[in-house]
């Protein structure tokens, strides 16, 4: 073989590999625009399609009831795929990219202006605007999932942040079983009493200090409870130094050098933070309300104080719409609509003890039966929920600036708060 | 790999040449297309993501240098982690090659009892990383763990703090890997002619004397092989941080592999940057390793 004939070939090679990888980049271009749906009747279509929806680990169980009870009523079955919470961003981003999204797909409502944003989820506004009780819809989660005046998302699971308290530990520790702390200092001297009983294994409170997740669903609410605000409006400004936020932080760091702090929150990353409480082991921690079924012991339940009282929460959970790359849009708009129904909210999940996101259900069968789901109800009016597009990276992320911040005050007592904040604002504005 | 060439020739190839060269290609056929296909093809894609904006949620938007690299370089880990990584490559480097040694010269003559110690070090080099990983984790775990208890008690925990989880995870990489560097010791030693020793020995040289003058230059090819190894692979950590430490506490056991994996994955979701990244990571690799190379190259070969 002679030279040339090696350096032509490989030259050959060359522009072979070039022209396959034109082809496969032509093959991953995303749209970023996604088609409104079609004509779909008031209702959707109910003719016996397969539909695949996608959720996230921590609200399995709310999924699963309400694909159970949809699939025994319908003739459309849906298929239901739980995905662990750290890889559903990435399986959700693969798929979006190679147009394989499942026909339905929830996420964690702080990512879904950003989703929206990307094109991800059809424009249903039509859809929505149809529905004669649009006005009780949750409205956080509504304004989430609009994006230049069109709406892409419903509420598919509402949590809450409330306050929760184990009687029994508060009755032992000589404490009012029946009134919560008022404000944060009261939280804070309640917590370092039930710590002094001094019970092997029992600590005053909990809560997830390497998890930014944990600590938005929260420490925002101390703020708001306060009448101030974490972000500017459009998301682009933390206000995490404010004097309101800097008290939050002093009272937890004051907690944590008192001992009254489950040790294992200071590792806690998010996957067994409610662990402690609900094992009976901790006096009162700002807890999911989606847990309140799965809590085996008589919980009291408010909303969370600020450090001068008042109540908040921070209406979290996860948004669900029409993906994309669906092509049975009718279809899956019959399932969101009979989500948003009665049948599925009270019958489904007031049912189980879960919060409704219709505020003209909010009173029903079930919590005549349960007072506590009254005040769940009553305060999600009174909570938040802050939209930011790049809430992920700044908040919710591993390592995250805030993750930093809260850790620096907290743990480290640092004093460098502002600095931390400025980290946080330098990845919103990007 | 290399391709060796056939030399040029001078006279016109007969048709018989021609066939061999032809099936010279067939045998070769199925490995360039493995390497193509799962090695160059995704090189040059890493390289075109690099220079492109690319959101993890949005397919490839355009062009976007040099921000990418520069985001890169400018991100606020970026030299957090590249200092963390050297420092855990040296680490793990040292000690893998100082124990891989030193288990290999006890366990280097063949007694019944040294067999079996052989195995036993081997025995945790089976099992694969990340299971090894959750072993350590479980291990290391302050609710669920065999040291619950210990650490209540004492008031610590292995992957509390950055030093402990920095040398928690060292721990397990020296669990898992030492018996494999042993066995690579073991086959250099092995290659070592018993006569070399035999004049040693007839010429009074003492123990120490034969070890450092005899055993670890002719070690010379074994120890480069080692070397490149462990810190290519410490260079590349990733797993064994994934599942311990998630980088923590306070990133301070952010590799860079982690790093370029939160970028794309976990709240940047920026693929661009990632593999801009990736590419600067590569380029540092290929002046590693060919600086290792040359330093452990026999004189007679420069």
């Amino acid at each position: 073989m002679t030279r040339i004939g090696r350096r032509r070939r490989s030259a050959i090679a060359l522009v072979a590999a070039g022209a396959l990888m034109v082809g496969l980049a032509a093959c991953s271009g995303g749209g970023n625009s996604a088609a409104p749906a079609a004509s779909i009747p008031a209702n959707g279509t109910d003719d016996g399609t397969n539909l695949t929806l996608w959720t996230r680990a921590p609200l399995e169980k709310q999924a699963k009831l309400l694909v159970a009870e949809y699939n025994k009523t319908h003739k459309n079955q849906v298929e239901l795929t739980v995905v662990p919470n750290d890889d559903y961003v990435a399986k959700v981003g693969a798929a979006a990219g190679s147009g394989g999204l499942p026909d339905l797909f929830a996420a964690d409502i702080v990512y879904v202006p950003n989703w929206v944003k990307q094109g991800l989820f059809q424009d249903i506004s039509k859809q929505i605007d149809g529905l004669s009780y649009k006005d009780t819809i949750n409205k956080g989660h509504l304004a989430a999932g609009t994006y230049e005046g069109k709406e892409h998302v419903l509420p598919f699971v509402l949590d809450l942040s409330m306050m929760f308290w184990n009687k029994e530990l508060f009755t032992e520790a000589g404490l009012d079983p029946d009134t919560p702390p008022a404000n944060l200092a009261e939280f804070a001297a309640d917590a370092k009493k039930i710590q002094a009983l001094g019970k092997d294994g029992v600590y005053g409170t909990a809560t997830g200090l390497n998890c930014g997740g944990c600590l938005v669903f929260t420490w925002f609410p101390s703020v708001w409870a306060d009448g101030k605000q974490v972000m500017n409006d459009d998301g682009t400004k933390s206000l995490m130094n404010s004097d309101t936020a800097k008290a939050v932080y002093s009272t937890w760091a004051d907690l944590w050098k008192s001992g009254a702090v489950l040790p294992s929150s200071k590792d806690e990353s998010g996957a067994t933070w409610t662990a402690g409480f609900t094992e009976g082991k901790v006096g009162l921690m700002f807890y999911p309300a989606t847990l309140l079924s799965s809590t085996p012991f008589d919980a009291g339940v408010a909303g969370i104080p600020g450090p001068n009282g008042g109540s908040s929460t921070f209406v979290g959970g996860d948004g669900i719409g029409i993906s994309k790359d669906s092509k049975n849009a009718a279809q899956a708009w019959n399932f969101l609509s009979w989500m948003m129904s009665e049948d599925a909210q009270v019958g489904v999940l007031a049912k189980d003890h879960d919060v409704v996101s219709r505020s003209d259900l909010a009173e029903n069968q079930y919590t005549a039966k349960d007072p506590r789901l009254v005040t769940i109800n009553k305060v999600a009016g009174e909570g938040d929920t802050p939209v930011a597009l790049n809430f992920q990276q700044a908040f919710n992320a591993p390592g995250s600036p805030w993750v930093t911040l809260v850790r620096d005050a907290v743990l480290n007592d640092k004093g460098t708060v502002d600095a931390d904040n400025d980290a946080i604002t330098q990845i919103l504005q990007q | 790999m290399t391709i060796t060439a056939s030399p040029p020739l001078r006279r016109r190839r007969s048709p018989r040449a021609r066939r061999d060269a032809w099936r010279g290609w067939g045998y070769a056929a199925p490995t360039a297309a493995f390497v193509l296909f799962v090695f160059i093809l995704p090189l040059l894609l890493v390289l075109q993501m690099s220079g492109s904006d690319w959101p993890l949620l949005g397919g490839n938007q355009g062009l976007n240098l040099p921000d990418n690299y520069v985001d890169a370089a400018t991100h606020r880990l970026f030299w957090n982690s590249i200092g963390f990584t050297i420092t855990y490559t040296v680490i793990t480097t040292v000690l893998l090659i100082g124990l891989g040694l030193g288990l290999a010269l006890l366990v280097q003559e063949s007694t019944r009892w040294k067999s079996l110690m052989r195995t036993a070090f081997l025995i945790p080099s089976a099992l694969g990383l990340a299971s090894a990983s959750l072993l350590f984790y479980v291990i290391y775990s302050p609710y669920a763990g065999p040291f619950a208890d210990l650490m209540k008690a004492w008031g610590f925990t292995f992957l509390g703090s950055p030093q402990g989880a920095l040398f928690s995870t060292v721990f397990l990489i020296v669990w898992r890997y030492a018996g494999f560097y042993m066995l690579l010791m073991l086959v250099g030693l092995q290659g070592i002619p018993d006569d070399v020793y035999e004049a040693a020995r007839i010429d009074g040289a003492s123990r120490w004397q034969t070890f450092r003058d005899i055993t670890v230059p002719l070690l010379r090819p074994t120890f480069a092989l080692t070397t490149v190894m462990c810190v290519t692979g410490s260079l590349l950590a990733f797993e064994q941080f994934y599942i311990l430490t998630k980088g923590g506490p306070d990133n301070s056991t952010m590799t860079v592999v982690q790093l370029i994996y939160n970028v794309a994955f976990q709240g940047q979701n920026d693929l661009g940057v990632a593999a801009a990244l990736s590419v600067i990571v590569l380029a540092a690799l290929i002046v590693i390793n060919i600086f290792q190379l040359r330093a452990f190259r026999r004189p007679d070969e420069s």
